[in-house]
């Protein structure tokens, strides 16, 4: 049985996720199986891309449905980046597109005034991450992690009002994000960790902690 | 914004080279050392740049790519001789970021909008190697060898139109020779690019990159000659066995006019304005 199975939609950078997990003693596989999917512990959504197109790989693949099986068992989902995302209500990327609704929020794009005056929406390059202390959270996959930097490439960003899942946030000039959320068995993260060097592993071993706490209670 | 260091990596034939002026290339050692050793010395992305791609029409990197993925886990940019969907690809899915085009750009300005539609622009970046002539900044193609009618600041405008994320300008008149960026065309550049932008050429020390960021915001600073020769006696051993052009590297090292420029030094510098 894998670890984590690593969805496979042919988008975004698959491979760097899995060499991350690799690195950390993880075993996970890069799958659009959906056989293979069930029968992991827990599932990574990755993804660099558009919103509408990922949004209509998954339901073509199916992956909507297994997503919302493993929430049902409470069995872990992460998403990464644009995975991330798409766990949430619904995106304006493009067009006004649904999205898996584990999470209630909506994505937006940036508009962040420059040091010239011109306007950007393109966040690329490493930000610090600013924990937010909450007592509900349960898992620490950010423990000691307050201020570190984490790499971030992205021009969309998390709207919630569901202020208890975001546990941390990042500035964009002088906008305040959501840069990761976590709701019981769901996680997400707007950086890349398997891109933001020895930091950002931390991420991944304390997951790697998790999965095995998770296969004692289930 | 936090400014990226980025050290750029030359390759020819697996092998790590430098020129000057995008001329003469040295070899230097294998790649893969010397990014693992950027890793460890805090670097913010990788470049990989395949430099005789363009000129024999292939991409010779995705092995390199996927061995760095596994034990460095830092952004990489890749670029050289790319010219169509499939090449980009291939290799993203050897564990790149983003890539880079530049000739293929030239020649076909709407592979912008094909690499775009398909990947989107977080994940393009357009590379311009820019020369000074009569006061004006001219483009060229094929590692500098080839010359274009392509002006700066009317390309600038029509890459950002066409979608690119951000753009890396090389000035080949500093390329390699530790004297700085180029001043004017840092300014010129800050006045005239919407997106993020990354320079390169010609930064060896602390006092340079202040002088740049004084009259210029870029995105990220690339790196090649100062590095490589700062980090070479931790990178390079003399056993590894390399093809081509070695000499250099069995000589007693005497490299130019380089003085040691570390990345932890100018991140605390960065860190500290």
């Amino acid at each position: 049985m894998n670890d984590i199975a690593i969805l496979d939609y042919k988008m975004g950078n698959l491979f760097s996720v899995q060499c991350a997990l690799n690195f950390v003693g993880i075993k996970s596989i890069i799958t659009d199986d959906i056989e293979i999917i069930k029968n992991s512990k827990s599932i990574v959504i990755p993804g660099v891309g558009a919103y509408p197109e990922a949004m209509k790989r998954i339901k073509e693949k199916k992956f909507d449905k297994i997503i919302y099986e493993f929430n049902e068992k409470k069995k872990l989902i992460i998403g990464i980046c644009l995975g991330m995302q798409l766990l949430f209500s619904e995106s304006y990327e493009i067009k006004k597109t649904k999205g898996l609704g584990l999470l209630k929020g909506d994505v937006k794009k940036f508009n962040e005034k420059k040091q010239n005056g011109s306007y950007t929406s393109f966040n690329v390059g490493w930000n610090e991450i600013l924990l937010n202390s909450k007592k509900n959270i349960k898992n620490n996959y950010l423990n000691n992690l307050d201020k570190k930097k984490m790499y971030f490439i992205h021009s969309y960003h998390i709207n919630t009002l569901e202020k208890s899942i975001n546990t941390s946030s990042s500035f964009f000039y002088k906008k305040k994000f959501v840069s990761s959320v976590e709701k019981e068995n769901i996680c997400g993260f707007q950086f890349h960790p398997e891109k933001s060097g020895p930091d950002g592993l931390k991420i991944y071993k304390n997951l790697k902690k998790n999965l095995i706490n998770y296969e004692s209670t289930i | 914004m936090n400014i990226r260091i980025i050290p750029k990596l030359d390759i020819k034939n697996h092998n790590l080279v430098k020129g000057i002026n995008l001329e003469g290339l040295r070899v230097l050692g294998n790649p893969r050392k010397f990014a693992e050793t950027y890793y460890k010395e805090g670097a913010d992305e990788i470049i990989y740049h395949d430099v005789v791609a363009s000129l024999y029409q292939r991409n010779n990197l995705t092995s390199l790519i996927k061995n760095t993925s596994e034990n460095i886990f830092l952004p990489m940019l890749v670029g050289g001789g790319i010219k169509d969907v499939n090449e980009v690809e291939a290799i993203l899915k050897s564990g790149a970021d983003r890539i880079f085009l530049n000739t293929a750009a030239i020649d076909n300005p709407k592979i912008i909008d094909d690499i775009v539609k398909k990947f989107g622009s977080s994940t393009l970046v357009v590379s311009l190697e820019v020369i000074k002539s009569d006061n004006k900044f001219i483009c060229r193609k094929d590692f500098g060898r080839e010359e274009t009618t392509k002006e700066l600041v009317s390309w600038i405008k029509e890459v950002e139109m066409r979608g690119a994320g951000e753009i890396i300008i090389t000035s080949i008149d500093t390329d390699g020779t530790g004297l700085g960026f180029d001043l004017v065309l840092a300014e010129k550049l800050s006045k005239n690019l919407k997106v993020p932008y990354i320079v390169n050429g010609g930064i060896s020390s602390i006092k340079q990159i202040d002088d740049l960021l004084n009259c210029s915001n870029p995105s990220g600073i690339a790196i090649g000659s100062a590095l490589h020769y700062s980090y070479i006696d931790q990178s390079f051993k003399k056993k590894d066995s390399l093809d081509g052009n070695i000499d250099f590297l069995k000589k007693n090292k005497n490299y130019r006019n380089f003085g040691k420029l570390k990345i932890s030094n100018i991140k605390n510098h960065l860190k500290k304005n």
